[in-house]
């Protein structure tokens, strides 16, 4: 791995997270913004990794990876549940309908 | 090889995640962002993370998609029914992603990361003499399970993780019992339309 | 290339201890990395094709014996034992169909993934002293995560099927995996916390015990094993229950329950795919029951001391090979248990599945994890050392490790310096 440079993998990390924004304002699905949310994530935390690996970061660059992981399986939990009560009450996904605070 | 093996992870990973952009259908989408976070559990074990790719398989791979393709099942009402974006908020949505991979760029490419290492190498006196681990091969398992109990053999003088692993822990419990209690609200809201 | 006379080749071979250092002996010629990938790849591959084939025919055989019939017995002889060769050969040459509702991409990747899962988990499996084709140090969790992969390949054939049968048993079969795989861990986390160590190999060699150590003791070196542990055969039946289920084996077999859901996910799929599944069904089958080997019944040892003795005495191949036959037979015999507890007990339903799971396994799986941690501790406050018998503690056991010449040894000794 010494020939590659960082910079491909901060490209990576960048494709990623770009990929993960695009998709969580422009799907309509509730799931859909949710797997966006797990793009950027992830987009971050191969930065993490690779900060790690090249930086005198070291592990604390690992460490931040694994508490990202950890925190986004528990946001996952949660925006499930709240995205399940929201199919319940408007019998659709669409978060578009979700609209009826703004007065 | 592990150059080789890296470009075709990378541009699996990159593939897996322009597709989960491009795909209209839930459940094709659950698919790429499968195929993408594994090629990233790859790039991970290529950095030599091997525990934290390990992790990524274990959690996010087998856990959170897991659960985002249950959650994919019980809402969908019916297969042929998409949710599609309207043209115009697509090419507003192409426009803004490449303006904005445009600016992440200009960073990635502006910055001079390995002067940026030597700086930070530099600014930590305590600690130079010492010999840093090398952990490139992997191996990090100890040296993680030590920083998350508060110890760091690896890199001598720097602080542990045991609050934060502490708080987390704490934190896990709190959504365990929150996403319990909505998930169980919700089913007495239908019992009563 | 570069060839030896007969004696230092014989010599090398004799002496070679890991896989690479064999093929390295046999062949003469120093293999380069992707060489030496793809004889590891075949070898595994072989590894893993082979279980699905004999137990396959084992299964009919010993259900057959069970249900007082004979089973196959035409094929290829008296006992049958082509006839796994010759239902493949049949799969092979049906037509690959799939249906009209069916999410085509979807439908056709579903069995290469579970494949691919349990095949890529063989890879961290030590089946003699260094022979796993990557020795990692995070083995056991990998393994763990790459089993939870399988629940993937599973949801999206039931999802991509386009039918409800296939539905529903999809959702059943990854619920019950999904839960199964908790206290499966945590069971598989007791060893892990007794030895000290995630590498799969270093926790089997902690176990192995020596013939002088018997001698001077007289305690016989398999109460080395972790399942001789107080804690650890309850925890060795705990994973094995747990093995059982999240293999979607008898009792827990729900998602082919033919009478309410014709064959659960496996509806829609014929020919290979469908063989795919029950390749990686049986395969898995193997593979729960190594880990369960490695982690309690003490891998690749004899219980005796024949193994750690040939090694000490420079036979390190022969140990290596009588180790690999040993970790098997194990293995197999693990596997006869699981058939046989099959053909035994009747299916539970979906309800009693889940309330095993959530109500009984997970809290005595929680207990038993506690009780491991607790009881070296309370040991140490009255007796004044941390185990029952007046050898020498688990974690100390590293002379074993540190004498014999793995690649990587001298890493991990240098990272538990470290450590201490």
């Amino acid at each position: 791995m010494e020939a590659v440079s960082l910079n491909s993998l901060l490209w990576v990390g960048a494709v990623l997270f770009v990929c993960g924004v695009i998709c969580m304002t422009t799907k309509r699905n509730a799931i859909g913004v949710l797997i966006g949310v797990e793009l950027v994530l992830n987009g971050a935390n191969l930065n993490f990794v690779a900060f790690s690996r090249y930086s005198p970061l070291a592990l604390d660059g690992q460490v931040a990876a694994i508490f990202v992981i950890v925190l986004a399986a528990a946001e996952a939990a949660v925006a499930l549940a709240i995205a399940m009560n929201f199919y319940n009450c408007h019998l659709s996904i669409d978060v578009d309908r979700g609209d009826e605070l703004h007065g | 090889m592990s150059v080789a093996l890296f470009w075709l992870f990378a541009i699996l990973a990159c593939g897996g995640a322009i597709s989960v952009v491009l795909c209209q259908n839930v459940s094709r989408m659950a698919a790429s962002l499968i195929l993408c976070l594994a090629s990233v559990a790859v790039l991970y074990f290529l950095l030599g993370a091997d525990f934290v790719g390990a992790t990524q398989l274990m959690v996010y791979v087998g856990g959170t998609v897991v659960l985002l393709i249950f959650g994919i099942m019980l809402t969908s009402s019916s297969p042929s029914h998409q949710l599609r974006t309207s043209p115009a908020d697509g090419f507003l949505a192409a426009g803004i992603g490449v303006l904005f991979l445009a600016i992440v760029a200009f960073t990635i490419g502006g910055v001079d990361w390995a002067a940026n290492s030597q700086k930070l190498a530099a600014a930590e006196p305590a600690r130079q003499g010492q010999q840093q681990q090398d952990l490139s091969h992997g191996m990090t398992t100890r040296p993680l399970a030590l920083a998350l109990m508060g110890v760091r053999p690896d890199k001598p003088g720097a602080g542990g993780y045991l609050l934060p692993f502490e708080i987390v822990s704490v934190h896990l419990l709190v959504v365990l019992i929150g996403a319990a209690y909505l998930a169980r609200t919700k089913r007495r809201v239908v019992e009563n339309q | 290339m570069q060839l030896l006379s007969a004696e230092s080749w014989l010599a090398q071979l004799l002496n070679s201890t890991s896989l690479p250092d064999l093929f390295n002996a046999l062949t003469s010629i120093q293999l380069g990395p992707v060489p030496l990938a793809i004889i590891h790849t075949l070898l595994i591959g072989a590894v893993f094709g082979l279980p699905a084939g004999v137990f396959i025919w084992a299964e009919r055989k010993v259900s057959g014996r069970i249900q007082d019939r004979l089973g196959p017995t035409r094929t290829g002889g008296r006992f049958g034992w082509l006839q796994s060769l010759a239902d493949g050969l049949k799969l092979i040459q049906k037509e690959d169909l799939a249906p009209s509702a069916a999410d085509k991409a979807l439908f056709f990747a579903a069995p290469t993934v579970v494949v691919v899962a349990s095949f890529l988990a063989y890879m961290f499996l030590p089946f003699s002293d260094g022979w796993a084709a990557v020795g990692v140090d995070v083995g056991l969790f990998l393994i763990l995560g790459l089993l939870a992969l399988e629940v993937i390949g599973v949801i999206l054939a039931g999802y991509s099927s386009g039918s409800k049968w296939a539905l529903f048993g999809a959702m059943r079969e990854s619920a019950q995996m999904v839960s199964y795989e908790i206290p499966m861990g945590i069971c598989a986390l007791i060893p892990i916390v007794l030895a000290g160590t995630l590498d799969l190999n270093e926790v089997v060699r902690l176990q192995v015990g020596s013939f002088a150590d018997f001698r001077a003791t007289g305690i016989p070196p398999f109460f080395n094993w972790f399942f001789f542990h107080p804690v650890g055969w309850l925890a060795f039946i705990c994973y094995f229950v747990c093995a059982t289920a999240s293999c979607k084996r008898a009792p827990f077999d729900l998602a082919e329950a033919e009478s309410e859901l014709v064959a659960g996910f496996l509806t829609e799929y014929s020919g290979m795919r469908w063989s795919f599944f029950f390749l990686a069904e049986y395969a898995s089958m193997f593979l729960v029951s190594g880990i369960a080997v490695s982690l309690f019944l003490g891998g690749w040892d004899d219980g005796f001391g024949i193994v750690h003795g040939l090694k000490e005495n420079g036979q390190g191949l022969l140990g290596n090979l009588l180790g690999a036959l040993i970790f098997t037979m194990k293995a197999s015999k693990l596997v006869l248990v699981q058939i046989w507890v099959r053909w035994t007990l009747p299916r539970i339903r979906i309800d009693q599945v889940m309330e095993t799971c959530l109500k009984y396994l997970i809290p005595i799986a929680c207990a038993l994890f506690l009780a491991a941690t607790i009881y070296p501790l309370a040991l140490a406050q009255t007796l004044g050392r941390p185990q029952l018998t007046p050898t020498k503690p688990l974690g100390d056991r590293t002379s074993i490790s540190q004498n014999t010449d793995r690649p990587d040894s001298t890493q991990s000794v240098a990272s538990k310096g470290v450590a201490e």
